[in-house]
């Protein structure tokens, strides 16, 4: 396990690094759900009031768009100058670099997601920040189901020429039910008479679901990335 | 008295091996094999398989008919621990651009478990001849100067196995002759080589055997005069056939 974790650490602090010199992921991304948060403002705030209950869809669209986006790029690094094969040639258990790309991409997406929940919380009024611990266990939890099934297809697509098309088809209709969880349980939660009791129960679905994917994704990634 | 390494070996052994890509045949039955100390050439056109063998060599790509046998385990059955046992320089060359040669090398030495990673990438950098440049990130890096340290990435764990796919792309002659001496040390140091190669004049008269590689399967490579002679001679007859 001591292995394990040194491995997909020496990935995170690659992937951190790279992150740190070309900035390319980090402020494409951020730019992005910014610009996705703005727009849906220009469409759903009339009158200085935003419409009722799209904050929660609002904000897990910038999330998943952002981070499809993210995903995309994710193992492009790895397949430029065919890095990705002196990564499988190293004498590691392949899912350990599977989940150090994973742990990379999270550390990414919670700066993103920090900043579009303030953003939403400020220009659609919604009161996300009233039970915080729940919020921040519905947007820990989507995340790493949406970036653990998304890591898998995006190392799965390295190689195909259509990756950029392919991986929101593949995605997004394996990932509706994270986005639904999500939605849903920052609902009742920003909700005017708020049931934490539905809140409790989309976070232990979510749980279930990440437990399930990840499970899969750590067991397929070594066979996936045998060519 | 050391231990032997359960993993390791002296010889690999090809055996039918067959590898399909839909239905294109990249490798067609294709049957070889190779001791420690020897350094042996695969020869062939653009498109003849030599970079698919290479890569089935490494265990990255699996072959669709035949087996690979290290010593007398194949890579199923012998693991992630054999990978500790190969080295592959690949055309394109594995490095990060972003990070420096200093960087690149401790990251893999990283992944290799080498118990000192910043030695065992400070000596790489010197016998690259990137030891002043070792901070630098290697996108400013000429061609010839990024092969070269490819070149000691592949070899920083020490591999058994070191396979190399156009090892001297963008050398000048100096890092040419330097690379000839480091394949020399490595057969003197019992380790086997695989490496393909255009570059004919060059390794004529380092290597210990050459095999030619033509649609996918091994042609004899016959003849007398230089390797250059004898390849486009055995090129003709396989033309004429």
């Amino acid at each position: 396990m001591r292995e394990f974790l040194r491995v997909a650490w020496l990935v995170v602090r690659k992937d951190l690094r790279v992150e740190s010199r070309s900035r390319e992921l980090l402020f494409t991304t951020v730019f992005f759900a910014i610009s996705c948060v703005l727009v849906f403002s220009f469409g759903f705030v009339r009158g200085g009031r935003a419409v009722e209950g799209a904050a929660a869809g609002i904000l897990w669209i910038a999330i998943a768009f952002s981070g499809t986006l993210a995903l995309g790029r994710a193992f492009e690094r790895e397949r430029h100058h065919d890095a990705l094969r002196g990564l499988l040639l190293a004498p590691v258990a392949r899912p350990a670099i599977y989940v150090g790309k994973l742990a990379g991409l999270l550390l990414l997406l919670s700066v993103v997601e920090a900043i579009v929940t303030v953003m939403v919380a400020f220009l659609f009024e919604a009161p996300l920040f009233r039970y915080p611990v729940r919020l921040f266990a519905l947007l820990s939890l989507g995340t790493l189901g949406f970036a653990s099934v998304g890591t898998l297809f995006s190392a799965m697509l390295v190689r195909a020429r259509s990756r950029a098309v392919l991986l929101p088809v593949l995605l997004y209709p394996v990932t509706i039910p994270v986005l639904i969880m999500g939605v849903s349980g920052t609902a009742v939660l920003i909700d005017p008479e708020p049931n934490l009791a539905m809140a409790r129960l989309w976070i232990g679905l979510l749980f279930f679901f990440d437990a399930v994917f990840l499970t899969l994704a750590l067991w397929t990634f070594e066979p996936v990335m045998t060519e | 008295m050391p231990t032997p390494n359960p993993v390791d070996f002296e010889r690999v052994a090809v055996t039918g091996v067959s590898r399909h890509f839909g239905r294109r045949r990249a490798l067609s039955r294709v049957t070889f094999d190779c001791a420690a100390g020897e350094i042996v050439g695969l020869l062939g056109p653009n498109g003849a398989g030599k970079s698919t063998l290479l890569s089935v060599l490494a265990t990255l790509a699996a072959p669709s008919a035949g087996s690979v046998r290290y010593g007398e385990m194949t890579a199923g059955e012998a693991g992630t621990a054999l990978r500790a046992h190969i080295g592959f320089l690949s055309h394109d060359l594995q490095l990060y651009p972003e990070l420096s040669a200093r960087e690149n090398l401790e990251f893999f030495a990283g992944l290799h478990g080498l118990d000192d990673p910043r030695r065992a990438a400070a000596d790489a950098l010197v016998r690259a001849g990137l030891d002043d440049r070792a901070d630098d990130v290697v996108e400013g890096f000429s061609r010839g100067m990024r092969q070269r340290l490819a070149l000691e990435r592949a070899l920083l764990h020490d591999p058994r196995l070191a396979l190399f796919d156009e090892p001297f792309t963008g050398l000048d002659e100096a890092s040419c002759v330097k690379l000839v001496d480091r394949l020399r040390g490595l057969r003197a140091g019992r380790r086997i080589v695989v490496l393909a190669t255009h570059d004919l004049d060059v390794v004529d008269g380092l290597l210990d055997r050459a095999l030619l590689l033509r649609g996918g399967r091994l042609r004899p490579l016959g003849g007398e005069g230089t390797l250059r002679e004898r390849y486009r001679a055995a090129v003709a007859t396989g033309d004429a056939r």
